[in-house]
């Protein structure tokens, strides 16, 4: 499968989706102009990834800041990784940052999807 | 020449710290932010605080940059928006000011009051509803989410007001505290 490997900017976050090494993240900051534009191409990477997923998905989040136009997606994202088998979500958070880790508290009560909350 | 020095005189009254009039866009979003960033980094100021501030900024600016091209109008300059940081000794004062049509006067005035009469617990689960749903939701956001993060982030009401403008248009004026400390 091909990889997705974007550079994190100062509106756009880092993401790699790499099936091989095993690698699925999204990490930075999240306030681009258009938002469901931007994750577009993750959103249709995972459709793609769940019809042949590894036996288990670790996806992390490491997120700085997301902003409201970026929920509804990372929403989107999350909800992506209920079709994928043993998908599991790991939600990094700086760990005085309680906005960040309530958000992740938050979105995993949104999805029936697996979450740790992992302060750094 | 005085407009200079009423300028800043009535900047130091305010404390204002950072004032951007003009078109806003997702670049001079950017650049706003950057500005406002390097400056609460030269005080140290908290990064807690940094962050809910960074937060309210966000909304606030990109909540002008999506309605901007609603409301541009042949009559006037009316594509121009302001705004301002203020840095008090217990607080920073985001505002912003921008032209709205007056037929969004009504639907603004009744969804900022809803977001005002919230706890912080009707607050959560009114951001849930709306990402949940879907409901209202644009490309660029909506339904009003941005105004019911400020509120959650800033942890205060959301002040407001709307000024007659020539035509059918209105300044809507917005005003959010972020406690230091």
């Amino acid at each position: 499968m091909e990889i997705i490997n974007l550079e994190g900017t100062e509106d756009t976050p880092k993401i790699i989706l790499d099936k091989t090494n095993k690698i699925f993240e999204i990490s930075g900051r999240s306030l681009p102009e258009d938002s469901a534009e931007f994750y577009q191409p993750v959103l249709d990477w995972l459709e793609e990834y769940a019809k042949d997923s590894l036996p288990e998905t670790i996806f992390d989040f490491k997120l700085e800041y997301f902003n409201t136009a970026s929920s509804k997606l990372i929403l989107d994202v999350l909800t992506a990784l209920e079709d994928i088998k043993n998908a599991k979500v790991h939600w990094y958070f700086y760990e005085e940052d309680e906005d960040m880790e309530e958000a992740g508290e938050e979105f995993s009560e949104l999805v029936d999807v697996e979450f740790e909350l992992k302060p750094y | 020449m005085k407009y200079i020095y009423d300028m800043h005189q009535m900047m130091l009254k305010n404390n204002i710290i950072l004032v951007y009039e003009g078109e806003f866009t997702q670049e001079i979003t950017k650049s706003v932010l950057a500005m406002a960033e390097r400056n609460m980094d030269s005080i140290g100021e908290e990064s807690g605080i940094k962050r809910k501030v960074f937060n309210v900024m966000v909304e606030c600016l990109q909540n002008i940059v999506k309605h901007g091209d609603e409301y541009i109008s042949s009559e006037i300059n009316i594509n121009t928006a302001i705004f301002m940081i203020g840095k008090h000794k217990d607080s920073y004062i985001i505002t912003s000011g921008n032209p709205i049509r007056n037929d969004m006067v009504e639907d603004l005035r009744s969804k900022l009051d809803m977001i005002n009469s919230l706890d912080k617990e009707g607050l959560k689960s009114l951001y849930k509803d709306i990402i949940k749903s879907g409901t209202g939701l644009t490309n660029k956001g909506g339904a009003g989410l941005g105004f019911v993060d400020m509120a959650r982030k800033s942890g205060q009401k959301l002040e407001y007001g709307f000024e007659p403008l020539q035509g059918d248009h209105s300044f809507f004026s917005l005003k959010t505290t972020v406690p230091r400390g």
